[in-house]
C-alpha cells in the first residue's frame, strides 16, 4: 500500500485553523533552537573580531599571553586543553571499557539497578563540588604522596620533574578522568548490550571462553566505543570549574605533569571578570569561539559514530 | 599422539588463564571506578554536615573572621535563577520537542534535531560568554535575569530531546483513534499525546533543572554573585555554586567549611529533584523509557 505523504512526512494533512496555528507556533520554537546556536556563533564572532583582526591565525600558534602588553597568543592554553583532556581519556577509556564489560557481561542482574543509580549520581554531582573535593582532598594527596613517589621512582623522566605543588596538570588530569568515566562507561555499556545475543552464543558454542566471546563483541562495537570516548572528550575539553580549581592557572608549556597549566575554559572562567581592556575581553571571547568550534566538531563526530552503531544493530534486529 | 594431547591441554589451560585474568581486570576496573565516588560522597557529607544547621538556611553570610552565618541569599538566588531558567527553557524546549515529534519528519526537523545536539554539547562557560555579550552588556549590569537566561539556554536541549523521545513512543493508534473521531490534530496532541507522555516529559524537565542547579561557569559573569540579600532580577544575585567556588578558593578556614556545607545543601537539593524524578518514573501508568 502506498501512502501519499505531505511535506511533514506525515500521511495526515489538516485544514483546521487551530492545527495550522499549532504547527506554526511549535515550529517557531523549534526554529528558536536553531537560531540560538547561530546567534551564539555570530555573537562570539562579533565579540572576537578585534582580536581576530589583530592576531589572526597567529592567535592559535603564538605563546605570548600577556594582558599587560595586550599580546594574546593561545598556544599554551590550547596545549594545556589538549594534553589534559587526552591524558584523562587515556586513563578513563580503558577503565570505562572494563566497567562497561563488567556491567553488561559479568555482573549479576541484581547489581544492574544500583550500578546505574551510581552512574546517575556521579553524573549529577556538580562540577564545582568535584573542584571543592579536588582542592581539599585530591591536591593534598597528590602533593604529599603521589608526587614524591613519582619523582623518587620515575624522576628521570621529564614528565615527573619539578617541585610538588599539588596544583597542576596532574590534578586536572585525575579529576577529569573521574568526571568523564561515567559518561563513557554508560554509553559503552548500552552499545555493548545492543549487540544481539547470538553473537556471544555462537562464540561460546564453538568453544570460546567468556573473554573470547566478549572480545568478539568488543570488536563489533569498536566505532561505538570510539564515539562514546569522543563524547567524553567533548565533555573534558569544555569542563570548567573543577579544572579551574585544581590546574594552577598559568599559561605554560611544560613537559612536566607537576607544573601548573591552563585550559581554554579555565582561562575564560578565571580571567573574564578581571579583564580590563577591550582587547583582553575580545581575546577571551576569541578563546570561547575556538572552544565552541572544537566542541562542535568533536560532538558531531561522536554522534555520527554512536548513531552508526544504532543503525547497524537496528537493521540486524 | 600424547604430545598433541598435551599441546591442546596447554592451549586450553592458557585460554582459561587469559579468560580469568581479563575478567578479573574488568572487575578491578569497576572497583577502581567506584572508589573516587565513595570518597567524594564521604567527604561532602562528613565535612558538610558539621556546619549544617538552621542558621545556614536563614542567615546571611558573615564577614571574614566571624564564624557562623548562612547562605540564605544564595539559596534564594539559586531558586530564583532556576525559576527564570525554567520559564524560558521549559516552554521553548517542550514546544520544540512537540514540533520535532509531531511535524518534524522533514529536513527542517532533522536540522533542528542536529542543532539541539550541538547545543547540548556546547560547554556551559561558552553560554556564559554569549549571555554576557547579549544581556549583560546591553543592560550595563550583571543580573539575576542574565544568569537565569544562561541557565534557560542550557536547559533547552535536554528538554527538547526528552520531549521528542517521550512523545515518539506514544502509540500511533492513540493518535489515529482521536483523529478518526474528527478531533483536530492540535487537540489530539495536547489532550491525548501530551497527557500520555507527560510523565516522561516531566522527568526530562526535572533532569534539566537539577543539572542547571549545579551550574557555576555560566553564572560567573552573568549573575556574578552578591554578598547581600537581593531578589531583584535586575541586580547581581548570589548562588550556591558561585559561593562554593569563591569560598573554596578563599584562605579562611571558616569559609572553606561553609563551602563544604553549601556543597552538601546543593547535592541535597539535586537529590530531591532526582527523587521526584524516581517517584514519577516508578508510577504505574508510565510509558517505559
Amino acid at each position: 500500500m502506498k501512502f501519499f505523504k505531505n511535506k511533514n512526512g506525515s500521511i495526515y494533512t489538516s485544514n483546521n485553523l487551530g492545527d495550522i496555528f499549532f504547527e506554526k507556533i511549535t515550529g517557531f520554537f523549534a526554529a528558536v533552537v536553531l537560531i540560538l546556536v547561530i546567534l551564539m556563533a555570530y555573537e562570539m564572532y562579533a565579540g572576537a573580531k578585534p582580536s581576530i583582526e589583530k592576531f589572526g591565525w597567529g592567535f592559535l600558534v603564538s605563546s605570548a599571553w600577556d594582558p599587560v602588553r595586550e599580546m594574546f597568543g593561545a598556544l599554551p592554553i590550547i596545549y594545556g586543553t589538549i594534553v589534559s583532556s587526552m591524558l584523562a581519556l587515556l586513563i578513563s577509556v580503558p577503565l570505562s571499557i572494563g566497567v562497561a564489560v563488567f556491567l553488561s557481561e559479568i555482573a549479576p542482574s541484581w547489581l544492574e539497578k544500583p550500578a546505574s543509580y551510581l552512574v546517575e549520581l556521579l553524573a549529577g554531582i556538580p562540577s564545582v563540588v568535584y573542584g571543592l573535593w579536588g582542592i581539599f582532598v585530591l591536591v593534598p594527596w597528590i602533593r604529599n604522596d603521589v608526587q614524591p613517589f613519582l619523582s623518587q621512582n620515575f624522576g628521570f623522566l621529564p614528565f615527573f620533574q619539578g617541585p610538588p605543588y599539588g596544583f597542576g596538570l596532574l590534578a586536572a588530569v585525575l579529576i577529569l578522568s573521574i568526571m568523564i568515566l561515567p559518561i563513557i562507561a554508560s554509553i559503552s555499556r548500552d552499545i555493548i548490550r545492543s549487540v544481539p545475543h547470538d553473537q556471544r552464543e555462537a562464540a561460546l558454542a564453538l568453544g570460546a571462553t567468556k573473554w573470547e566471546s566478549i572480545l568478539i563483541v568488543l570488536k563489533e562495537v569498536k566505532s561505538g566505543i570510539l564515539g562514546a570516548s569522543m563524547l567524553g572528550l567533548g565533555r573534558a575539553v569544555g569542563e570548567t570549574m573543577a579544572v579551574t580549581m585544581v590546574i594552577g592557572n598559568r599559561p605554560l608549556i611544560s613537559a612536566s605533569l607537576f607544573d601548573p597549566s591552563y585550559t581554554m575554559a579555565s582561562a575564560i572562567a578565571n580571567e573574564f571578570t578581571e579583564a580590563t581592556s577591550d582587547m583582553y575581553i575580545s581575546s577571551l571571547i576569541h578563546l570561547a569561539l575556538v572552544l565552541f568550534v572544537i566542541t562542535i566538531i568533536i560532538n558531531a563526530l561522536a554522534r555520527l559514530l554512536v548513531w552508526s552503531m544504532d543503525r547497524k544493530w537496528k537493521t540486524v534486529r | 599422539m600424547e604430545n598433541g594431547a598435551m599441546k591442546s591441554n596447554l592451549y586450553l589451560y592458557k585460554k582459561k588463564i587469559i579468560n580469568l585474568i581479563m575478567l578479573s581486570l574488568s572487575v578491578l576496573a569497576a572497583v577502581i571506578s567506584i572508589i573516587p565516588l565513595i570518597f567524594i560522597i564521604y567527604y561532602t557529607v562528613s565535612k558538610g554536615i558539621s556546619h549544617l544547621n538552621i542558621d545556614f538556611f536563614i542567615e546571611m553570610p558573615k564577614p571574614v573572621g566571624e564564624p557562623g552565618g548562612g547562605m540564605a541569599n544564595a539559596i534564594v538566588g539559586t531558586l530564583i535563577m532556576l525559576g527564570i531558567g525554567g520559564s524560558i527553557g521549559i516552554p521553548v524546549g517542550m514546544s520544540a520537542g512537540i514540533y520535532l515529534s509531531e511535524f518534524g519528519k522533514n529536513k527542517f526537523g532533522n536540522v533542528v534535531r542536529f542543532f539541539a545536539d550541538v547545543l547540548s554539547g556546547v560547554p556551559s562557560i561558552v553560554v556564559g560568554v554569549v549571555v554576557y555579550s547579549l544581556v549583560v552588556i546591553p543592560m550595563k549590569q550583571f543580573s539575576a535575569l542574565a544568569g537565569g537566561i544562561a541557565l534557560g539556554i542550557i536547559m533547552i536541549p535536554t528538554i527538547t530531546r526528552t520531549t521528542d523521545e517521550m512523545i515518539k513512543i506514544v502509540p500511533q493508534s492513540l493518535r489515529e483513534t482521536a483523529l478518526s473521531l474528527g478531533i483536530p490534530k492540535w487537540k489530539t496532541t495536547v489532550s491525548i499525546v501530551l497527557k500520555t507522555a507527560w510523565k516522561g516529559i516531566a522527568t526530562g524537565i526535572l533532569l534539566a533543572l537539577s543539572r542547571a542547579a549545579g551550574e557555576t561557569a555560566p553564572l560567573l559573569f552573568t549573575a556574578l554573585g552578591n554578598r547581600f540579600w537581593s531578589t531583584s532580577i535586575g541586580q547581581p544575585i548570589a548562588s550556591l555554586t558561585v559561593y562554593i567556588y569563591d569560598y573554596a578558593k578563599a584562605p579562611f578556614e571558616d569559609w572553606n567549611n561553609q563551602a563544604w556545607t553549601a556543597a552538601l545543601v546543593l547535592i541535597i537539593l539535586i537529590s530531591i529533584l532526582s527523587l521526584l524524578f524516581k517517584i514519577i518514573t516508578r508510577s504505574r501508568y508510565n510509558i517505559k523509557q
